[in-house]
């Protein structure tokens, strides 16, 4: 359903996105996929290429079988597009709104009647439908602007942080229609909270200084990372000659110290070949050392993510 | 074409919802009612129309700029440009829907100064025709202005920025224009007079309907529409 291929672009001298290639929405990657990334990714400006809002400076991208440069009105005619930040007219009534929307889509009145009545209910708009937009909050917006992106039942749905600035209840509800929205059409969503996309996606798109670092399924991507998992022991004694014991066993690769009150913090990261704690402990209890905790930090996507964005700023 | 119609309506009903909007028609009827006022009735003078038909546009180069400037900017500032341009509308069907929404806006303005007219018939006979053509004269001069409004709307966000160039360019179109040309030879001269809305624009005014003043205002409005279609293709390539 989305094909992006080589595509690049740049604002002035500043690159936002940076030849990027992937495809979406196949049988291979299910049909609700996120794109993850930091702020400054290059997330929007993705998703506004493949909307046709803004042309991309080289590469090719087809949605929906059609190609967003010269078939742009075909692709239109099939998205739905909730932007960042839901922009809407302050001075029409929700179901005004939506009925204007509806027509700029071409359909007929019966045809809106009922579209609008089947995304009020999705969308939990029944309490302030005839209200001004004006006068609706930060979240009451973002649903009517959702509501929108639906109207049309597009075959494919881009949402670009869709439940930023909802409340605990309805960024579960808004998770939760997503979800089911995947049953019958393919959704593109950005977001930078990770376990939203973790919960909700069928496969992810990890993106930062606008290049692709990693995608695959949640559960994939989260074992890949985990692979590089991290043991955290606290150990009392002289913190020199700790460290150096415990570079000193194999399979450590790296280890990192912090003192606390008199103790020794170690994070420890070793190959993944074998389990070491067993040979920390016998270490710790051969020098007479204390310890007071060992624990292994399995790596979430979370740490990738903060690693990934570290090495993005540290390679600029 | 449904889409230009429905991005008309949507203009209209944007405009009865705009404050400024009615600032504009309030002032406009004001100042036109008071130039009727003082124009029309001068003591052992005949009562005529047409010195009030000939100040109207300048109220308009005040007044179209506050009509106008928020058209396009204020799709651009709010993000609201993003769902329409995703939506299946092209540039042209857009730039057409608002200059047809305010047009429809400005007729409404116009209806309000029929009142003048009517108060004339009271007191003595009205030239039917030359009224009509008078308000046709209007109608061209305002759907010019706001093709100009409509154009700078385009180029900014900035709703303070369109309207200050939408003034600039108005003023020197309808007034300065002549003053300029009456500094200058040859055919710079011949250009400046055939450029100035004031002269084009009298001749309604004196109760003709000439083809070629009409065509002047209609390829001009045209004309600025088109550069409006240019300048939102060329801010997507950005
Ligand atoms: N209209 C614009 N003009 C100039 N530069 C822009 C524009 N929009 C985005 N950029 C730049 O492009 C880069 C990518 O921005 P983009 O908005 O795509 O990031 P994002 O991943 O959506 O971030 P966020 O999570 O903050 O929404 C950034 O460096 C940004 O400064
Ligand atoms: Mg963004």
């Amino acid at each position: 359903m989305i094909e992006v291929k080589n595509l690049t672009k740049h604002y002035g001298s500043n690159r936002a996105i940076d030849n990027l290639t992937f495809s979406a929405g196949s049988e291979s990657t299910g049909n609700i996929i996120g794109f993850l990334g930091p702020n400054g990714a290059g997330k929007s400006t993705t998703i506004r290429i493949l909307t046709c809002f803004q042309p991309a400076d080289s590469g090719v991208a087809s949605v929906a079988g059609y190609n967003v440069f010269s078939q742009s009105m075909d692709v239109r005619r099939r998205i739905g597009y909730l932007p960042e930040s839901a922009p809407l007219y302050g001075e029409m009534r929700a179901r005004e709104y939506l009925h204007f929307r509806g027509k700029l889509h071409r359909m007929a009145k019966p045809d809106r009647d009922a579209a609008v009545k089947r995304v009020t209910e999705r969308c939990w708009l029944g309490d302030f439908i005839d209200r001004p937009i004006g006068q609706l909050s930060k979240g009451m917006r973002q649903r009517v602007g959702l509501a929108d992106a639906l109207l049309h039942d597009p075959p494919v749905i881009f949402l670009d942080e869709p439940t930023i600035g909802l409340d605990p209840v309805q960024i579960r509800e808004t998770r939760k229609l997503i979800r089911n929205l995947g049953d019958h059409h393919v959704v593109f969503l950005s977001s930078h909270i990770l376990h939203e996309v973790e919960q909700i996606c069928t496969h992810v798109i990890v993106v930062a200084g606008g290049r692709i670092l990693a995608s695959g399924a949640p559960a994939e991507l989260s074992e890949r990372i985990s692979a590089g998992s991290r043991l955290i022991a606290e150990i009392k004694g002289d913190s020199e000659s700790i460290v150096s014991a415990v570079k000193s066993l194999s399979g450590v690769e790296n280890v990192d110290c912090e003192r606390l009150d008199g103790w020794n913090r170690l994070a420890i990261e070793s190959n993944g070949a074998g389990d070491i704690r067993e040979d920390v402990f016998k270490l710790v209890s051969d020098k007479g050392w204390s310890l007071r905790e060992m624990r292994r930090e399995v790596a979430s996507l979370e740490d990738f993510f903060i690693k990934i964005t570290a090495e993005q700023s540290t390679a600029r | 074409m449904n889409t230009v119609l429905t991005l008309t309506k949507r203009e209209l009903t944007a405009q009865f919802f705009s404050p400024i909007a009615y600032v504009v028609l309030v002032v406009f009827l004001v100042l036109s009612g008071i130039i009727f006022g003082m124009e029309s009735f001068k003591p052992g003078e005949e009562a005529s129309a047409r010195t009030v038909f000939a100040v109207v546009p300048y109220i308009l180069v005040l007044v179209a700029p506050l009509l106008t400037m928020r058209l396009l900017s204020d799709e651009f500032r709010t993000g609201t440009i993003e769902t329409l341009m995703t939506a299946p509308v092209n540039e042209a069907e857009l730039i057409l829907g608002k200059f047809l929404g305010s047009l429809l806006f400005f007729v409404v303005m116009l209806a309000g100064t029929l009142l003048y007219p009517l108060i004339m018939s009271l007191y003595g006979s009205i030239d039917v025709g030359l009224a009509l053509s008078s308000y046709i004269g209007l109608l061209l001069v305002g759907g010019l202005f706001i093709a100009v409004g409509l154009f700078f709307s385009a180029c900014t966000q900035n709703q303070i920025i369109a309207a200050i160039c939408t003034l600039a360019v108005l003023a020197v179109f309808t007034f300065l224009g002549d003053w300029l040309a009456s500094n200058q030879e040859g055919t710079l001269r011949v250009v400046l007079q055939h450029l100035s809305i004031r002269a084009h624009y009298e001749v309604f005014i004196r109760g003709l309907i000439d083809s070629n003043h009409v065509v002047f205002f209609v390829t001009s409005t045209a004309l600025f529409l088109f550069f409006g279609v240019k300048v939102l293709e060329f801010r997507r390539w950005r």
